[in-house]
């Protein structure tokens, strides 16, 4: 059996026996909201070379319009989830065809100042409930099967809903579309001069990086049972670069890393330094983009590349080139 | 009661005027990054922690030291600009020759380094800062009250935004800089020291943020988070006007802050988004923006 | 190769090193927690005063009850309403929490109370000022201790209409409290014969004003109604003088502390008329509570500030009474027990978890009135708590 395969079964049962071992499953949860949301942020960023500065619009939208589809409309848990998935892939597809215009760094803030616009949007419209938010939103049940309620059955179901997520962004990365995607990240002109519709691909990437995120957006919503300006704001967009930064643009395991890191000290942290957060939040962006530009799984897997090609040299019998 | 429309003239003169002094810092601000961008290639996402940090010297500098606005006006840009050369040199020189994105995320990194500094100190509630007694009073204009210091500060940054376009556009000094843009290496083969203009060019740019952010200070309170929704206006304002023209971001600063004020008086909850409603149809239309050359 | 084994591993671990915390048993000990606005626009009205003050009750208390350590936790909302429910939710999973104060903030605390009733934790929210906690937003563990929108409106606003102060103009705080405070004021209005002109609503934490009088000016109010408070209470009304707004428009306080009247200073507050449900110079008792609160923090007490004292005393007093730290009875023995100390006397807890107290009507001093610093204001009425509140409204569906 190959050590991968080892590896990841090894993970698997680990994240299964999380309730067991007296890890506090909302924290589990939120945590694996937010390594979605990196994911699919990585899935624009790292594979296909485009950085969305606004990407917590995705997020937050769908939460909002999954908390007011159970609290206004009564409406099931899964159907929420879904057709808030499906508003943040269609906001997304808004967005995308503006921004998609310009690259690089036009790209960056069209997609900021967008961002930015989707906030006040929530701010301001009725069914946000602005400032307030929408609160106390129920879980309710599985297709009317299980109870979400325990939080036991809610870790399970949404452990389920994140490996999934993470089997469909690696699929689509090894997928003929991901090489082209590839492709254009690394010589946009050739890839066109080569015949591909470019600005589809793009636009593609970017509905569904749109739609994960606001897929883990609606489960964050139905984990803590609120939706708040929070989720929408600039902040959110920040906190996801740094957590795919940190992790590791490009890998696929980076992200997940990077979120748990992050999302550990603002839980941790923030009782021991308080007011620090934002500070060391900083500090460390900072200190990824000038020393470790790759992030820590990135490093990790150059470093272990170095490793085996001075292994493979060493192997070498002298003389040869 | 003149009416345009329904609405009284007293009321749109009103916030137009209101209007215009917030386009004073919308083209203030533009103008720095423009600057900035434009002959460095940086998008400084800390220019909004910048301003901030313009307004915390004034602050400290009456409260700790004595020192008066006037001479604020002059030692805090100074201060900070200061602060944004050592800034260039330890940290954003390293990026120039890389993907500029790399630049954008930096900066943004030490605009959230010092806001969580500033936050933990000031708390987030603010200070705030007298309004200098030769500038007190008010105007009576008829359809408003407009206090004295207001109008200050539209003379004010109107004179520094102008000068500055005067400076880069007209003189040889400004050819230099932009010459030293384009092409670098051909610049310093006429032994100019292009690695020193690029830094005083970015402190520059980062004094021009913290004037603006002393001229703020007697007018709203002091709190850390002061630059960080005002930047991203200002980013997409910079885009609307073009993002390496300096008449463009001057003009459209002024013009959007107009534009927001009289949205106040149309369809008050829209005028948050007026400005990136605008920046998307432009980006539709003029890619390159109003006053833009790429 | 295990390439991505080490990766994995190093993750899975890290997240599992930070996610282990072991659920406290809360059967050593009695925990109290306080979420408050501690850095932010309403951190002078509460914040670390309030932490000062329930430590203060405890020490008095005697540190125990029913032979157990009482221990006192707090933690900053920010204002945000997600951070206060997941704090609460936390400590209510994770630490066994026994009691919460709630701060300044009714958008977090209307979010804490939802907490509140799904995990069965006795709740005493003290700096929120909407009175839906006790209406359509009430929980049979929510208690409302010190004041609410209702009271401040039938003080208030009722004063200055009857004043000859008719038509009003509202600058409201954009969320629960705003909106609750502005309705509570527009019917006590039109009750006594005037009439809203309008509003306009302004974000929370809001740096520049200006605008938003420009419309209330636009508006020819006799009246400008404040549906705000802090930090916002503070910059409109210096916005409204530095405009020339006060020549034209009465500034109506709805909801102002002595915090905030220190900050002002009495040149630009004199005049002011407020209600409030405590104030630290109305006799020797509350007097006494304040000379000791100002030998630790320098500062006067603010109403709520006092509430946590009381607050904390009547929660501790009813847990001896009820022999057990149970939600229920503790409840049940909070509302059966009056309230009588240097913050209320006769003060009872209703069955809607209103705890009715009066409240009191004053005016701010003139810089020439006051003769001792901290002396601020004038009693011009006082409003049992009957008065004040007026009767249940039977929209809390617990209270029956």
């Amino acid at each position: 059996m190959r050590a991968s395969t080892i590896g990841y079964t090894l993970c698997i049962l680990l994240a299964l026996a999380v309730p067991a071992l007296g890890i506090y499953p909302v924290f589990a949860m939120q945590l694996m909201c937010f390594a979605m949301f990196a994911c699919a942020f990585n899935l624009l960023l790292g594979f296909s070379g485009m950085l969305s500065f606004g990407h917590a619009a995705y997020f937050g939208f769908a939460s909002y319009v999954t908390s007011w589809l159970i609290m206004a409309h009564r409406w099931d848990t899964v159907e929420s989830i879904v057709t808030g998935t499906v508003a943040a892939g269609l906001l997304g597809l808004v967005v995308g065809a503006i921004a998609i215009r310009r690259q690089g760094i036009y790209f960056a803030m069209i997609t900021l100042a967008l961002g930015q616009l989707v906030y006040f949007v929530c701010l301001q419209a009725p069914f946000t409930g602005g400032e307030n938010g929408i609160q106390g939103v129920p879980r309710g049940s599985l297709l009317g099967l299980v109870s979400l309620r325990p939080d036991v059955h809610m870790y399970y179901f949404v452990l389920v809903i994140f490996v999934a997520v993470f089997l469909f962004i690696r699929r689509i990365v090894h997928s003929p579309y991901g090489y082209v995607l590839k492709a254009i990240r690394e010589n946009e002109p050739r890839a066109i001069s080569l015949g591909y519709h470019v600005d589809r691909y793009k636009l593609l990437a970017f509905v569904l990086s749109a739609t994960i995120a606001g897929l883990a957006g609606s489960l964050k919503a139905m984990t803590l049972g609120l939706s708040t300006l929070s989720d929408v704001n600039a902040g959110t967009s920040g906190e996801v670069i740094l957590m795919t930064l940190l992790g590791g643009t490009g890998t696929f395991f980076g992200p997940v890393l990077g979120a748990g890191i992050v999302t550990s000290l603002q839980q941790y942290l923030s009782g021991v330094v308080g007011d620090w957060v934002t500070a060391i939040i900083g500090a460390i962006f900072v200190a990824c983009v000038m020393l470790f530009r790759r992030g820590i799984i990135g490093e990790v897997l150059a470093w272990q590349q170095r490793r085996q090609a001075g292994r493979a040299a060493a192997q070498q019998p002298v003389g040869r080139a | 009661m003149t009416e345009i429309f329904g609405y009284p003239l007293p009321v749109i003169l009103g916030q137009l005027m209101l209007g215009l002094v917030n386009g004073s810092f919308y083209a203030m601000l533009s103008l720095g990054l423009a600057v900035i961008f434009g002959l460095l290639g940086v998008v400084n996402f800390a220019h909004g922690a910048l301003y901030m940090l313009g307004a915390y010297a004034a602050y400290v500098g009456l409260n700790l030291l004595g020192i008066n606005y006037w001479f604020a006006l002059l030692l805090s840009p100074l201060a900070v600009g200061a602060l944004g050369i050592v800034l260039e040199r330890l940290l954003l020189r390293h990026l120039y020759k890389l993907d500029p994105l790399y630049g954008l995320l930096l900066t943004f990194g030490l605009a959230l380094m010092a806001e969580g500094v500033m936050s933990n100190h000031y708390g987030s509630s603010g200070q705030s800062y007298p309004v200098p007694g030769a500038l007190q009073g008010v105007f009576n204009l008829g359809f408003m009250i407009l206090p004295i210091y207001r109008a200050w500060v539209i003379v004010a940054s109107l004179v520094v935004c102008f000068t500055t376009w005067f400076v880069i556009e007209r003189t040889r000094l400004g050819s230099t800089l932009r010459a030293a843009t384009e092409n670098p290496k051909l610049v310093q083969a006429f032994g100019i020291n292009v690695p020193i203009i690029v830094m005083a060019t970015y402190g520059a740019g980062v004094g021009l943020a913290a004037f603006a952010g002393v001229l703020s200070a007697p007018l709203i309170q002091i709190t850390p988070l002061m630059g960080s929704s005002l930047v991203i206006v200002v980013f997409a304002v910079v885009v609307i006007g073009g993002m390496g023209s300096i008449f463009g971001s001057i003009v459209s600063g002024l013009v959007l802050g107009m534009v927001e004020g009289l949205t106040k008086v149309v369809y008050p909850e829209a005028s948050n988004v007026v400005v990136f409603l605008i920046m998307a149809l432009v980006l539709m239309w003029r890619p390159a923006g109003l006053f833009g050359r790429t | 190769m295990n390439m991505k084994l080490k990766p994995l591993a190093a993750g899975l671990a890290l997240a599992a090193v930070f996610g282990v915390s072991a659920a406290h048993a809360a059967a050593n000990k009695v925990l109290i927690g306080d979420i408050d606005d501690m850095s932010g626009l309403y951190a002078d009205v509460i914040g670390p005063g309030g932490v000062v003050a329930a430590k203060m009750a405890i020490a008095d208390f005697g540190g125990k009850v029913l032979g157990k350590k009482i221990e006192f936790i707090s933690a900053d909302h920010q204002n945000k309403p997600d951070i206060g429910a997941s704090k609460f939710r936390e400590w209510a999973d994770q630490d066994g929490v026994n009691m919460i104060l709630g701060g300044s903030n009714t958008g977090v605390n209307i979010a804490m109370s939802k907490v509140a009733l799904a995990k069965k934790v006795p709740f005493i929210s003290i700096g929120a000022a909407g009175a839906s906690l006790t209406n359509q937003d009430c929980t049979p563990y929510t208690v409302h201790y010190a004041y609410d929108t209702t009271g401040l409106a039938n003080g208030t606003a009722s004063t200055i209409v009857k004043q000859g102060g008719k038509t009003w103009f509202f600058l409201t705080a954009d969320y629960a409290f705003g909106t609750q405070l502005r309705d509570a004021a527009t019917k006590v209005v039109e009750a006594n014969g005037g009439k809203s002109l309008g509003e306009v609503r302004v974000p929370l934490s809001t740096a520049d004003f200006s605008s938003y009088l420009l419309q209330a000016q636009a508006s020819g109010a006799q009246v400008l109604g404040l549906a705000n408070a802090g930090g916002d209470f503070t910059n409109s009304l210096k916005a409204a003088q530095e405009f020339g707004l006060t020549k034209k428009m009465k500034p109506a306080a709805l909801l102002a502390f002595i915090s905030d009247i220190h900050g002002l200073g009495l040149k630009t507050a004199q005049g002011l008329i407020l209600t409030t449900g405590w104030y630290w110079d109305l006799n020797p008792e509350t007097r006494a509570f304040a000379k000791r609160y100002f030998a630790i923090t320098k500062k006067e007490p603010t109403m709520n500030q006092a509430a946590y004292y009381s607050a904390v005393m009547h929660y501790l007093k009813s847990v001896k009474a009820a022999g057990t730290t149970d939600p229920d009875k503790v409840m049940a023995e909070m509302k059966k027990m009056k309230i009588n100390d240097f913050f209320a006397k006769g003060g009872y807890i209703r069955a809607d978890g209103l705890m009715v107290h009066n409240q009191y009507v004053m005016q701010v001093k003139t810089p020439a009135e006051s003769k001792y610093p901290w002396d601020y204001y004038k009693v011009i009425k006082v409003m049992t708590g009957e008065e004040a509140y007026g009767p249940m409204t039977g929209e809390c569906k617990y209270a029956k």
